[in-house]
């Protein structure tokens, strides 16, 4: 006789398609579609037919060049120098329809440096592309040992068995439990400039010394300041997953540790953080994939802005599919995305490995 | 090495108390187990040795030093757990060397003492492997290796056979008794098993809801029981008891009977047994045996379980009291066949009236 399972096929189908069509229709479908939309040049809304482009889109926005300037010189075949700066041709010159510089074509100038009197400069077929990519590095790679850090310490100090320890748990936890749309708002109260609570409280400090600053307005502060604001929001759930991880080591290990006469330090050592490795590569890898989906903080709150210096890939994926109505490009940024996160995801499982 | 004294001590939780005063003196060098039912404090009383838990009264010597309030690590023992806590993350050798690296010692030390406590326990091949890649026999074998590099002065065991199988505990109960001839040192070890307390101790201590019940070697405890506890406790199957009256006393002997036992005298030594009136009769299986005619007890066979080398016999006497009797040899009984019982007078025991007596530490 067949298994009850096997034999009401039907109804187990049925009762397993409001789930699995949702997916198919939100997770899956898109997924492929994504791969599909990078290849073409198709747009949100468009008249237009669409038509298969092939790579054009990585290229749009992967495309470098590293382009040596030389500087102009006087008929002596010296620099001119003028107000104390070496002079130099205009970089349109080369990227503006150039037939000797076809590979510069439409590119614009990331950043540059100077050897010599040449100036070396490298060129991005789509620059803001290039400064998320870099933002989004910046912060996964700040954001994940920080973050990581910060609640191992806080389950250490929880896991204690103190009167009262359930409501420090409830605190460090509760930021989790907010939605981050409300997190961001409060926080763009907490950043405001002039008045705003940090300015205060680090005036109030400092007895006035402090000069109050706009810390979303301003390029040098304002990743920091969403750095900050997100390890502070998602600190309460690693430091939960920790402390499970904390919980499955048994007493018997640290009794036998202190019969030896091992120190806090060694019993960390070789006692605690051994016994979290399991726990230590699932919040690594967790964190970072968080970290790489980095939008509503950026959303709320600076929308890329100042001046470029809080673009990451999520935002500028739905910026540019939406926004702009260009949603090829958009699917080609998050197809870039998965391949990053893929990439990093082997190379963490690698790493981490089991060495026997 | 080193000899362990416990004066008076006393251990609660809050309001609960669960050592109630406890004197043992353990003598430089001497096997002494802690066996007891389920929680008795037998454990609680050897982590309090350990100094893994505060001792909340009395004083706790160790070689002549009070160490109340002095850490595990600097008492001068080792101890052995039932779930061996040894870490998984290392190799055996790593494990085994594992209070050395703490301290800091040499890598030549290292490797010559690891040697040392492989080669006394046999496991020089297992030096390389990981916990996971043991038995539970050779990881118990492990965490002893842990301890005897620390050349305590106290060994302390905390059921360390109770996660094995039956076969390797004989074999893992016979090289602790070894180690102990070999070492020469002072052993604490705490059970729930009378058959490891009977075989390793030079010394048996009873305890029973935080009192010591009795304190003796093997044999004294078998022979001698003070009281209905330690007689039901220590051997198996366990003592039978009756009760009955006492009609006459005189000096160490009492004449004594009821309704199942026709009278007879029995000894009458221990503190507590009243001249008259109700006591308590206990008998030990393995005295009791099958008489064709008179008998002292007589009843019916409810079940025989044949053992090979004994037969467990399970009489209900007249009354429905029930009674084991326990002969070393194979021999069938049908259930239902009528049988009579009779025994050495001076083989039964006769205790005071009152079941589960407490003797209270002064």
């Amino acid at each position: 006789m067949a298994s009850k399972l096997t034999r009401s096929n039907r109804a187990g189908w049925l009762m397993a398609f409001p789930g699995i069509g949702l997916i198919a229709a939100f997770i899956i479908l898109p997924f492929f579609l994504a791969f599909a939309f990078s290849l073409t040049n198709q747009r949100l809304a468009s008249p237009n037919p669409t038509e298969y482009v092939g790579f054009k889109n990585y290229r749009d926005l992967l495309g470098l060049a590293v382009f040596t300037l030389e500087p102009e010189r006087d008929d002596a075949g010296n620099a001119v120098v003028e107000d104390g700066e070496i002079q130099y041709p205009r970089l349109r010159t080369f990227t503006r329809r150039n037939p000797d510089y076809p590979h510069l074509e439409g590119k614009r100038e990331w950043f540059s440096w100077q050897s010599g009197e040449n100036r070396t400069v490298v060129l991005a077929s789509d620059v803001v592309f290039m400064k998320a990519l870099v933002n989004t590095f910046t912060f996964v790679l700040v954001v994940a040992p920080v973050q990581a850090g910060i609640a191992l310490g806080l389950a250490l100090l929880i896991n204690q068995k103190l009167r009262g320890i359930s409501f420090f748990r409830a605190v460090y936890f509760m930021p989790v439990v907010v939605s981050i749309v409300i997190v961001s708002l409060l926080w763009k109260f907490i950043y405001s400039p002039g008045d705003g609570l940090l300015n205060n409280v680090l005036s109030g400090l400092t007895f006035g010394a402090f000069e109050p600053r706009d810390w979303l307005g301003d390029t040098s502060t304002a990743l920091g300041s969403i750095i900050a604001m997100s390890i502070w929001q998602g600190v309460g759930f690693h430091m939960v997953i920790w402390l499970a991880g904390l919980q499955t080591i048994s007493p018997t290990l640290y009794e036998a540790a202190e019969i030896e006469g091992s120190s806090k330090l060694q019993t960390f050592r070789y006692v605690t953080w051994p016994g979290l490795r399991n726990t230590a590569i699932l919040i690594l890898i967790v964190i970072t994939m968080q970290a790489f989906a980095l939008f509503a903080q950026i959303d709320i709150m600076t929308q890329g802005g100042p001046l470029d210096s809080t673009q990451v890939l999520v935002f500028q994926a739905v910026e540019r599919g939406y926004g702009k109505q260009d949603i090829s490009g958009g699917s080609t940024i998050s197809v870039i995305l998965f391949v990053i996160v893929l990439c990093i995801s082997l190379i963490q499982r690698w790493l981490t490995r089991e060495r026997n | 090495m080193a000899d362990v004294l416990l004066k008076g001590i006393k251990k609660s939780y809050g309001p609960v108390d669960v050592i109630k005063g406890v004197d043992i003196e353990i003598k430089d060098g001497e096997f002494v187990v802690f066996v007891g039912p389920s929680g008795c404090g037998k454990s609680t009383l050897l982590r309090m040795i350990a100094g893994l838990e505060d001792i909340s009264g009395g004083a706790l010597e160790i070689g002549g030093t009070v160490v109340n309030d002095i850490p595990a690590s600097q008492r001068g023992i080792a101890m052995v757990f039932q779930s061996y806590a040894i870490f998984p993350h290392m190799t055996v050798r790593e494990n085994v060397a594992f209070g050395l690296t703490i301290a800091g010692a040499s890598k030549a030390e290292k490797e010559e003492k690891v040697a040392e406590a492989a080669r006394i326990l046999q496991m020089e091949h297992l030096l390389d492997r990981r916990p996971s890649q043991l038995s539970g026999g050779q990881r118990q074998r492990v965490a002893i290796g842990r301890a005897i590099v620390r050349k305590p002065e106290v060994f302390l065991f905390d059921e360390p056979l109770s996660n094995l199988d039956a076969a390797l505990r004989l074999d893992m109960r016979i090289e602790i008794g070894k180690l102990h001839k070999s070492l020469d040192a002072t052993m604490v070890y705490v059970t729930h098993d009378q058959v490891e307390a009977m075989t390793l101790a030079d010394k048996i201590v009873v305890l029973k809801d935080g009192y010591v019940q009795q304190v003796g070697a093997p044999m004294e405890l078998y022979h001698r029981p003070e009281n209905l506890f330690v007689a039901g406790f220590i051997g198996a199957p366990s003592m039978n008891f009756l009760d009955v009256e006492v009609v006459g006393k005189d000096g160490d002997s009492a004449k004594v009977r009821s309704d199942l036992v026709a009278e007879f005298a029995a000894p009458a030594w221990r503190e507590g047994v009243p001249a008259s009136g109700r006591a308590t009769l206990g008998i030990r299986p393995q005295d009791l045996r099958p008489v064709d005619s008179g008998g002292v007890l007589s009843g019916n066979v409810t079940l025989a379980e044949r053992l090979g080398i004994e037969t467990v016999v399970d009489v209900a006497l007249k009354d429905g009291t029930r009674v084991l009797c326990s002969l070393a040899e194979d021999r069938v009984f049908e259930p239902g066949q009528s049988i009579a019982l009779d025994f050495d007078n001076d083989r039964a025991h006769l205790f005071a009236p009152e079941p589960g007596r407490q003797k209270a530490a002064a």
